[in-house]
């Protein structure tokens, strides 16, 4: 086992910010915690990455208490925090190799190892300039070089591709697939971009208010707590009034809606059903859930930014 | 005991990497000394003024450098590389003692373009007596820089607090230690004030030592001072980072 959390609590005066969460991930996994800003996510890694102790419960990571045994913990893992691991007035390589060594590695052994890094990376033509020279997407590029200098067993990202476009973010989640694919290192990443967590993790972990309130893959997340929506058109008041009643679906307008598990291969055999009943459809459409429908089920809120108060009043 | 030895080396070089990519930035901070030196010592009187000026000088130009240091802290504490560091399996005081005893390095490198800047100009240097005075210096800088990488550590998320202490407490340091002019013509109170200043003692010293007065009571009470300094910077910049988040 990997990590493993009981009751993991961490209270900032008198905001509860993790509250009791109890947390299993093995080896190799890929998991996403999920969650809008303030959730919890952050100071969870932080705990486990050893940053910060907890106020009360126990965590335990690669085999070691994250409050006792930190030097052991530390040694195994990686971290990638939300801000520069390179230090700005520091050149990339130079801040690689002392990275390495940071971690016991050699001089030699750092200096290989970090022109590895640096290859694998494409970063030959920046890592001997300052790093407050280099582009968002390139110091990016550098401080996930960092946290894999020692090759670790478990590495945390936080919030990983905030601040990057789109291209430099398909470009980290790339890195960080191909890693995996590579060395089956276990990956905790914490993000708040949702289509990351559908299309990276194979589980997903979502947060709320210092809580897990779900926990599994995006799939059979999206299955459980939304489903797909098959939505059928209407040419007339009359026929939609008419299939409501046959398929037992809500109406509004000239559209019902069913939702299903598998919206698929059951929108075929509804058609058949309202064909045999002599209605005539003028439209459909299956609309698959996202993970923030998935959050908004759960909550109540969208996490979508900017999008919370529209919700609530719709 | 060893691996708290080699942590700290590996702080100590990654420290003094930027300042040997870049010397020109150990001259920064001297900017202000250096025009004390210009501006300020032709209007002293006496013969001897250089020689009495110039070791205060040396010692005013670690205080500005060494004050200010803990502001590279700060900016890596926003940036996250001080994060990233708290991550590896790096002994917290090395990650102090490192930076802190890295002090030494632009200090001797400061010490000396002041000297050679000044030898031209009539400033006599006594060899032996200057190297325990760097000795001495060494320890007040180290403990300086620790104290202002625990005022970093402090200033987190603030740095303002960092820039506000710094700078408050720079000048009454500087002249309560008879760095610009003689203390001893002062008013009782003024000299009594400079007796709890412990720059003081370190400058005294100074300038006994870089006249070759090495067997000086004033010797001793540098050593004294600047060991504490040293000591007390340390213990505190220590349990200061131990506490890092």
């Amino acid at each position: 086992m990997r990590i493993e959390t009981r009751e993991l609590t961490k209270r900032f005066k008198d905001v509860l910010a993790v509250d009791g969460i109890d947390l299993t991930v093995e080896r190799g996994e890929l998991v996403a915690l999920l969650g809008p800003n303030g959730a919890g996510k952050s100071t969870t890694l932080r705990m486990l990455t050893t940053l910060i102790p907890p106020t009360s419960g126990s965590a335990s990571v690669a085999g070691f208490d994250v409050v006792k045994q930190q030097r052991e913990v530390r040694l195994r893992i990686g971290y990638i925090g939300q801000g520069n691991g390179a230090g700005h007035s520091q050149r990339g390589r130079d801040e690689l190799i002392s990275q390495g060594r940071a971690y016991g590695m050699g001089v030699r052994a750092a200096r290989a190892r970090a022109n590895e890094l640096v290859d694998s990376l494409g970063l030959g033509d920046v890592a001997d300039r300052t790093v407050s020279t280099l582009s968002g997407g390139q110091r990016r590029r550098l401080d996930i070089a960092m946290g894999l200098i020692h090759s670790p067993e478990l590495l945390f990202l936080d919030e990983p591709s905030t601040g990057l476009d789109p291209q430099n973010r398909a470009n980290l989640q790339e890195h960080i697939l191909r890693l995996r694919a590579e060395r089956e290192t276990t990956v905790v990443l914490t993000t708040h971009y949702l289509d990351e967590a559908d299309s990276m993790a194979e589980r997903v972990i979502v947060i709320d208010h210092g809580r897990i309130i779900a926990d599994d893959t995006p799939q059979r997340l999206k299955a459980e707590h939304v489903g797909d929506r098959v939505i059928f058109g209407f040419a007339t008041e009359f026929d939609a009034v008419a299939a409501a009643r046959t398929l037992d679906a809500p109406r509004d307008g000239l559209h019902l809606t069913v939702t299903a598990e598998d919206g698929t291969h059951l929108a075929p055999k509804l058609l058949d059903d309202l064909r045999a009943a002599g209605l005539t459809t003028a439209s459909i459409e299956v609309t698959r859930p996202t993970l923030d429908d998935v959050f908004l089920t759960l909550t109540g809120r969208s996490l979508r930014e900017g999008r919370t108060e529209e919700l609530v009043e719709a | 005991m060893t691996s708290l030895v080699a942590d700290t080396r590996v702080v100590f070089s990654r420290e003094l990497r930027p300042v040997i990519r870049d010397p020109f930035s150990v001259i920064f901070s001297m900017i202000q000394p250096l025009f004390f030196l210009a501006l300020f010592a032709p209007l002293l009187p006496g013969e001897a003024s250089l020689q009495w000026f110039v070791p205060g000088i040396i010692v005013m130009s670690c205080l500005f450098g060494s004050s200010m240091t803990g502001s590279n802290l700060l900016y890596e504490i926003q940036t996250g590389s001080h994060e990233r560091m708290l991550v590896t399996p790096l002994r917290r005081p090395a990650l102090l003692i490192g930076r802190a005893l890295k002090e030494i390095v632009p200090m001797i490198a400061q010490a000396a373009v002041i000297v050679v800047v000044c030898i031209p100009f009539g400033f006599d240097l006594h060899l032996p007596g200057a190297v325990l005075g760097l000795l001495i210096l060494a320890g007040f800088c180290v403990g300086l820089g620790a104290l202002s990488y625990t005022l970093a550590l402090a200033s987190k998320n603030k740095e303002w607090l960092f820039w506000t202490v710094q700078q408050t407490l720079l000048f009454p340091l500087l002249l309560l230690a008879g760095v610009l002019l003689p203390i001893e013509n002062g008013p009782g109170w003024l000299r009594a004030l400079s007796h709890f200043n412990p720059m003081t003692y370190v400058v005294n010293a100074e300038r006994a030592l870089f006249s070759g007065d090495v067997f000086a009571r004033s010797t001793v009470e540098g050593l004294v001072a600047a060991a504490g300094m040293a000591a007390l910077g340390l213990f505190i910049g220590v349990r200061a980072m131990k506490r890092s988040d």
